[in-house]
């Protein structure tokens, strides 16, 4: 590694645009929200640039499926939006949960429900991320909790949508998708970028959405030799819609196995002085920066707390929830929100333990300050 | 798939003599039976009526020496079940 | 790419190259859908034409014509209701030589799929809108559309239609559309040359094809069974240059057929192209 890397003051939305760039993003369909445009300008100008393409829909709900629509014809594509947008999304997302296409969807999250606080944080669609459009399937979502980590995500994110064939959601609190810090740029090789696997077989044998031992089938760009049917409707493994049920569940189990199988391998944590702690902040997007900082000043006051932030928010990390919180006897749960990702560790974790919540759904984030005075009431 | 220009006759009555020329080939169009939804488009837009229906609605071509081969039929037929054996 | 073959190459049998080998047939349409002609005539068109099937994608949305991509051995793509364009002009953008046909009705392209309409249109985006208009919603149960006539009957106008159609081609012609015809199933030969110059034509070009739901339109209206609804086409078509000289009230009930509209105008994928390389010409 050079020692001298690019280093730059950069916004949060502008680093998205870099790492996704670098995941191999060549295509952008997208319509303006706040506080997620600069994203869609950022890939306006930098897309021509590469060979990309780039391209303003008429609204979120077409935005989405040009981004489908280029994915299957063979291009990483990508959207951004916020709340409203990623509510009107969410039947075509859920048209590449079906489909097994691999897209990138940015939720640069503000205030809601409705028009809400566009140009306030929250993280308020957590749980939207995970069953926003209607139907069983199994979602992927990850969280980034500073500039930095923004470019690594997002990256991250890509290779995760292209080994799964799955739509995954970026949770980008706005307050982390406007600020400015200093990142250094990957240099090319520092990080892996993963591609979808193509079919070997000749396209007389090809099965589209054949049940292989990864339960992820190979696919094809469009203009390679296989034509094949795309459909929403529940399909068999050629890809036409049926009706029998030795074949609808089988597809519905490949949607959620194919993913939950490899949790272990799509959950990213940061642990931080969880080995002697007694209590357990669990955090992720902005809080975690916060949940830092308060728990180095209450080690400094004596008391055995820890921070366990979350990357990878869905699919939610039981196992590994469990084991770190297994010694303690209080966990609290930090969010920008009233309560969405408390529901999942109160599911996780055995009833002995006391869950504490500490919610700020005000359009700000949490301090430091009230992270400490929570852990007082707690103690 | 195609159909019959007429049910084997008992041996006491000579066979009617048939309009169709035979010795030129086939019949001049080929009906899928299966893939006919006896929907009576061909029937009713042909400008010769060369067919009849069967007891089921499918076309039986009645009088085949007067097809023009206009393409009238396999053109609007919905289940491409009518093709031309000399077109 | 055009490579216009005579009638005497075309075989009636062409048809059976290009449905899909692992498909069950006869198709789930009713007896006498007129959505089966139009893909007939599609596919001679598209044989005339030469293309190779691996440059064809097919996109439709939801509805009875929304099944036709399906049926056919090329790419296709059947996407949510009223979408059809939107994923069509991903497709497209993406690898902007692929030919990119949409198949769509009267309900998905312009009730729940309006916006995507117009904004096509304005594109300019070279893509093949094939509208089969049945003036019906029928794989729903025969519901009234944004074409439904006034005061006909379906079963959300129970009473007859208190609301007026309007008309995809003007639609399409004021939003920009470059190539907009009509034409009917009844006249397949005059279709087929339709679709031919549709999708030969570099731009967005739109084909409405008026179409019989017998089953549902025809039934809820009188409008009698296929037959009588095929024969209602040709007694109600009227050539554009014969309709310019009709008064209004002449023209109700009929429909006007021919191309309506025919310009040439930058195409969007072009447009992006000429971008691309002037920026690249100004880096270099």
């Amino acid at each position: 590694m050079s020692a001298l890397k690019q280093r730059r003051l950069m916004q949060g939305n502008a680093a998205c645009v870099h790492g996704a760039i670098y995941a191999g993003l060549r295509f952008y369909a997208g319509y303006p929200i706040t506080p997620s445009t600069e994203i869609a300008e950022g890939c306006a100008r930098e897309l021509p640039k590469i060979g990309g393409r780039f391209i303003q829909m008429e609204d979120e709900i077409a935005s989405i499926a040009a981004v489908v629509g280029a994915s299957i014809s063979g291009l990483k594509a990508m959207t951004a939006t916020s709340g409203p947008g990623f509510s009107l999304m969410v039947e075509n997302i859920g048209y590449a949960y079906m489909t097994e296409t691999p897209c990138v969807v940015i939720n640069v999250q503000r205030g809601g429900p409705s028009t809400g606080l566009p140009t306030k944080v929250s993280q308020s669609d957590t749980m939207q991320a995970r069953w926003g459009t209607h139907g069983d399937y199994t979602a992927i979502a990850v969280a980034p909790s500073s500039v930095a980590e923004t470019i690594t995500e997002t990256i991250r994110a890509f290779n995760l949508a292209e080994r799964f064939r799955t739509p995954v959601t970026v949770l980008l609190d706005e307050v982390i998708g406007h600020m400015r810090e200093m990142v250094s740029l990957p240099e090319p090789g520092e990080y892996p970028v993963v591609n979808r696997v193509k079919p070997t077989v000749p396209p007389e044998r090809f099965v589209p959405f054949e049940v292989t031992e990864n339960l992820v089938s190979p696919m094809p760009c469009y203009n390679e030799g296989y034509r094949y049917n795309v459909t929403g409707l529940t399909h068999d493994t050629m890809g036409f819609a049926t009706n029998r049920s030795d074949e609808i569940a089988p597809k519905l189990d490949k949607l959620k196995y194919k993913i939950e199988r490899y949790t272990d391998e799509i959950t990213k944590l940061r642990v931080d002085m969880m080995d002697d702690a007694e209590i357990a902040f669990i955090s992720y997007g902005t809080v975690a920066r916060t949940a830092l900082q308060a728990i180095s000043i209450a080690r400094e006051a004596g008391v055995k707390v820890g921070n366990v932030q979350l990357y990878t928010i869905w699919p939610f990390p039981d196992r590994q929830i469990a084991e770190l919180c297994a010694c303690c006897r209080k966990v609290i749960v930090g969010e920008l929100n009233m309560g969405q990702i408390v529901h999942e560790v109160r599911r996780v974790l055995p009833h002995d333990k006391q869950i504490h919540t500490i919610q700020r759904y005000d359009g700000e984030i949490l301090t430091p300050h009230q992270l400490l005075q929570k852990l007082d009431e707690v103690l | 798939m195609s159909d019959s220009a007429g049910a084997p006759q008992p041996a006491s009555k000579p066979a009617p003599k048939s309009k169709y020329d035979y010795s030129k080939g086939p019949l001049p169009l080929n009906i899928n039976l299966q893939w006919c939804k006896a929907c009576n488009i061909c029937i009713a837009f042909c400008p010769t009526q060369v067919f009849e229906p069967d007891r089921d609605g499918r076309p039986v071509q009645a009088r085949p020496e007067a097809c023009t081969q206009c393409t009238i039929c396999w053109t609007h037929c919905p289940d491409f079940a009518i093709t031309s054996n000399y077109k | 790419m055009a490579v216009t073959t005579t009638a005497e190459k075309q075989k009636s049998d062409v048809i059976l190259q290009y449905l899909r080998p692992r498909k069950k047939f006869p198709s789930v349409w009713c007896a006498g859908c007129g959505n089966g002609i139009v893909m007939g005539a599609l596919i001679r068109a598209i044989d005339r034409l030469g293309l190779a099937k691996d440059n064809v994608v097919m996109v439709s949305g939801i509805g009875c014509t929304s099944r036709l991509p399906v049926y056919l051995d090329f790419n296709s793509l059947h996407t949510a209701h009223g979408r059809a364009l939107a994923f069509a002009t991903g497709a497209k953008f993406a690898q902007p030589h692929m030919k990119v046909i949409v198949i769509t009705g009267d309900g998905d392209a312009l009730a729940i799929g309006g916006n995507h309409f117009i904004h096509a249109c304005r594109r300019n985006i070279d893509i093949t809108c094939v509208l089969i208009n049945n003036y019906i919603y029928g794989m729903t149960g025969g519901q009234g559309s944004p074409t439904t006539p006034p005061s006909a009957y379906s079963t959300t106008t129970p009473y007859g239609n208190s609301e007026k159609p309007f008309d995809p081609c003007s639609l399409a012609i004021a939003a920009g559309a470059t190539f907009v015809g009509r034409h009917t199933v009844h006249h397949t030969p005059q279709l087929e040359k339709m679709l031919i110059q549709a999708i030969e034509h570099r731009g967005f070009s739109l084909v409405e094809a008026i179409s019989n739901c017998h089953t549902y339109y025809g039934r809820l209206n009188r409008a009698g069974d296929a037959v009588a609804m095929i024969k209602s086409f040709k007694e109600n078509a009227v050539m554009l240059a014969k309709a310019k000289e009709m008064t209004p009230e002449e023209l109700r009930g009929k429909h006007v057929v021919g191309v309506l509209h025919e310009i040439e105008k930058s195409e969007f994928c072009d447009e992006y192209q000429l971008m691309v390389d002037r920026l690249k010409g100004g880096q270099s």
